[in-house]
């Protein structure tokens, strides 16, 4: 069968990272082709490439054999290319026809006004089609995650309305936060659905891709590195291929992962918090990795915001190093000497603006003051100091944050923590959008911390990252902690032990 | 996840509370005045209230627009002085020999829009947040008017234009129906249009309009010189009711303007609230005014109060629980 969408050579860089080096896929009419890699492996990339959100800096894209250029979403749209974003991308404040009809309005409009009645109408059978039954006048802010995500489908089928020819459905990592019965829901309509449209569908669990997908390409750091049938392929074939290297427990520096020592620096007991998370019962000794592994929604995210002081907890205790401590703020937590590294690094992480000097010394200005005011001096060795350490990738102490790589960004949020002297560290996805090499350097410190002694809870993006680096590993669902397992190098649990605790 | 400063927040209530709030608001001020000095609902005050309502309804109709999409205005005062000193010249004056009209009042709106216009070009083509741009036009404005009066003040001696002001129909002036003429015509632009709803959309989130193919940069300049053209027709309607122009003719409308729409719950950071609210919004800071004189409280504590009104309303209207960051 010939291809509806070829791809071929796609090139595309951004400041410090390969994001695609040389992709070629194809799409032919009435398939659902799967997409995978782990994250950071381009698949986002490739897909905002494919929707014309970004422009490729190499290679071609053609649509039933003709050349296609396209600068923006519009002009995917035109061509029949609709994309259902990850994030998802409805406007909360609007109502769910305006929401499918925002940026085509032109079809009700009439001497200049809008016919809301012909677009709630018109929405109504869109949504009737793939048979979802949701008001389409209800402000898109009170469904439920799974309805917006129904809605965003019925938004990118629209296109059928307007463009003649068949549709090519982006779906980008649709079904990260639904669960099973809506996912079915959804499968069942992109099954339906494809004698109209051709899909591209993204996803990390590999069992849903195999099940959709009639093709499955495999990506790795920026390329595609298989091509398979999905009936010819199983998922433990693919996720070999997918992470593709044989020595894990290299890549997690897991020789050099050293006993925990005595010192019981973080504890909590029957720790809540209204409606995150109960009766949690955790400890990290010092030198101690313990990652928490679970869903979104499983509580793990707000355990770790207590620990760094953005979450309340109301149940229970928690003690630091021994005192009994209830944070409302960070501010005390850094006081306790907890070092918070969040996941958004240009939103929380650093102060993108300021220089590489200045971060560093932004937890605790008092290491570079004398006599009352800040010594620039000092603050420029401290900083030149860390640079060399850490060897972080910059041209110098007073080089602005922003200009830095995503790997080297993370180092330098790690050494203003450690110029505070954080004892405890709160790892919240660390290599999250860092490249293999820059996630490498990243274990590599983070086995330096642990080593002196620095107490570290860890919250990853993937199950292998959390079982490589941790001592221990806890699992979370629905609020509580489902199991616990030891983590110690050569006593790896295995990931699927994990995920029977997770879901 | 709740902030402690949250939690205080959280104390004001919900959004049902607040949709509510400005129109319960203006009820109970507009009781407790009666109550309090009679007079306030003689027919006699209720137009001189209507009279003064004009200007700044007409306004805040424009800065409507521009707060739903998340930006500000603030070029208010100089685009009502540039639009009030074009009329003034080109219309009979004390300044010069000119006689154009009508044609005057035409050229005084459209240099309204041409001074929103630049301020949307400013924004979307030199990238300068909103809240800069419009500082400058504001000076630009009224430096320019200044200089063109000369640093006087020039009368208005158009008689038709003048009876904006002074001639009645059905009991009121032209320039409240006018106002109420641009209340029509914003109430259609934003409910009954793509540039209404396109607007919505991008205060509630410009990234996800723009992924659904909105043309934000169009729309972002058409709803400057939209709000330009507002401020045009309040500049004729305010040289009118004072028959003349002068360097201070836009004085303190600004603030009456931002109190009026985020009194009214249109939200600061966009995608909220919409010209109705402005509507209520313009009434409670004109009542309150009003009724402030009724009762002879002196100008200078009016003042103070129409501050802590301000205050007020953006901690009752906004929902700041959800704020990460206040700048």
């Amino acid at each position: 069968m010939s291809a509806m969408l070829q791809a071929s050579n796609i090139i595309k860089n951004f400041p410090g990272v390969h994001a695609l080096r040389d992709v070629s896929i194809e799409v032919r009419p009435n398939e659902v082709v799967g997409l995978i890699g782990e994250n950071g492996a381009g698949k986002s990339t490739l897909m905002r490439v494919l929707a014309g959100g970004y422009r490729p800096d190499g290679g071609s894209l053609t649509l039933d054999g003709e050349q296609l250029r396209m600068r923006n979403a519009r002009d995917a749209a035109r061509h029949g290319i609709g994309m259902v974003f990850q994030e998802q991308s409805l406007v909360l404040n609007l109502t769910v026809a305006e929401n499918i009809y925002l940026g085509a309005e032109d079809r009700f409009t009439r001497f200049g006004l809008v016919n809301w009645r012909a677009m709630n109408a018109a929405a109504r059978r869109q949504l009737a089609k793939i048979g979802i039954d949701i008001d389409v006048t209800a402000r898109t802010s009170e469904l439920t995650f799974a309805a917006r995500q129904m809605v965003e489908l019925a938004k990118a089928l629209t296109l059928e309305e307007v463009v003649d020819r068949q549709l090519l459905i982006l779906l980008d990592e649709p079904t990260s936060v639904l669960n099973a019965s809506d996912i079915e829901v959804l499968f069942a309509r992109v099954r339906s659905l494809k004698s109209r449209a051709s899909f591209v569908f993204v996803s990390h669990r590999l069992d849903e891709v195999l099940n959709i997908s009639d093709r499955v390409y495999t990506m790795k750091d920026g390329a595609v590195v298989a091509e398979h049938r999905a009936a010819q392929v199983t998922a433990p074939e693919l996720h070999e291929i997918m992470v593709g290297r044989g020595l894990q427990a290299e890549y997690y520096r897991e020789a050099r992962q050293q006993p925990a020592r005595e010192t019981v620096m973080v504890e909590a007991r029957g720790l809540g918090a209204n409606g995150f998370y109960h009766g949690v019962d955790l400890s990290i000794r010092a030198g101690e990795i313990v990652g928490i592994a679970g869903v979104v929604g499983s509580g793990r995210e707000e355990v770790t915001r207590t620990i760094g002081g953005f979450v309340q907890h109301d149940a229970g205790e928690m003690k630091i190093a021994g005192d009994a401590v209830r944070f409302g703020s960070p501010e005390p937590a850094v006081r306790k000497g907890i070092g918070y590294v969040p996941r958004e690094r240009r939103l929380e992480g650093l102060v993108m603006f300021l220089s590489i000097a200045e971060n560093i010394s932004l937890a605790d200005l008092s290491s570079v003051m004398r006599h009352g005011a800040i010594d620039y001096g000092k603050e420029r060795r401290l900083a030149a100091d860390w640079i060399k350490r850490l060897r972080i990738k910059a041209p110098g102490p007073d080089a602005a944050c922003r200009k830095l790589s995503g790997g080297n960004q993370q180092k330098v949020v790690l050494a203003r923590w450690m110029t505070a002297g954080s004892r405890i560290l709160v790892l919240d996805h660390p290599t999250r959008g860092l490249d293999v090499g820059a996630k490498e350097e990243v274990y590599e410190l983070i086995r330096d911390l642990s080593a002196q002694g620095v107490a570290i809870l860890l919250i990853s993006d993937t199950l292998e990252e959390t079982i490589g680096l941790s001592h221990r590993v806890l699992v979370m669902r629905d609020g509580e902690i489902t199991a616990r397992f030891d983590a110690s190098p050569g006593n790896k649990p295995n990931q699927v032990d994990l995920l029977r605790a997770m879901v | 996840m709740s902030l402690i400063p949250g939690r205080i927040a959280a104390l004001f209530g919900g959004r049902r509370w607040r949709s509510l709030a400005p129109l319960a608001v203006l009820i109970v001020l507009c009781v407790l005045i009666a109550i309090a000095n009679p007079n306030f609902i003689e027919v006699r005050n209720l137009v001189r209230l209507a009279n003064s309502a004009a200007v700044p309804l007409t306004l805040a109709m424009g800065l409507t627009f521009i707060i739903l999409m998340g930006s500000i205005d603030l070029s208010v005062e100089g685009t009502l002085s540039v639009s009030a000193m074009v009329l003034v010249l080109l219309a009979v004056n004390d300044g010069n020999g000119n006689d154009y009209g009508w044609w005057a009042v035409l050229a005084a709106i459209v240099a309204g829009t041409a001074m929103g216009f630049v301020s949307g070009l400013v924004q979307t083509m030199l990238r300068i947040p909103s809240f800069m741009g419009t500082l400058g036009m504001w000076f630009i404005g009224l430096g320019l008017s200044v200089y063109m009066l000369g640093g006087s003040a020039i009368k208005l001696n158009d008689a038709s234009i003048r009876d904006l002001a002074l001639h009645r129909f059905l009991g009121l002036p032209v320039a409240v129906w006018v106002a109420f003429g641009a209340f029509l015509l914003a109430a259609i632009i934003q409910y009954h249009t793509k540039l209404g709803r396109h607007i919505l959309a991008i205060g509630g989130d410009e990234d996800v309009a723009k992924l659904s193919g909105v043309n934000v940069v169009r729309v972002r300049i058409t709803a400057f010189a939209l709000a330009g053209f507002f401020f045009g027709i309040a500049g004729v309607l305010a040289a009118a009711q004072l028959g003349q122009s002068h360097a201070v003719i836009g004085d303190g409308r600004l603030f009456a303007a931002v109190t009026a729409v985020v009194v009214g719950g249109t939200a600061l950071t966009g995608g909220e609230g919409g010209v109705v609210n402005t509507l209520i919004g313009v009434l409670i800071v004109t009542v309150l005014a009003n009724g402030m004189i009724l009762l002879g409280i002196s100008p200078y504590i009016q003042q103070t109060v129409q501050g802590l009104m301000i205050i007020a309303a953006v901690a009752l209207s906004l929902d700041r629980v959800r704020l990460r960051i206040v700048k």
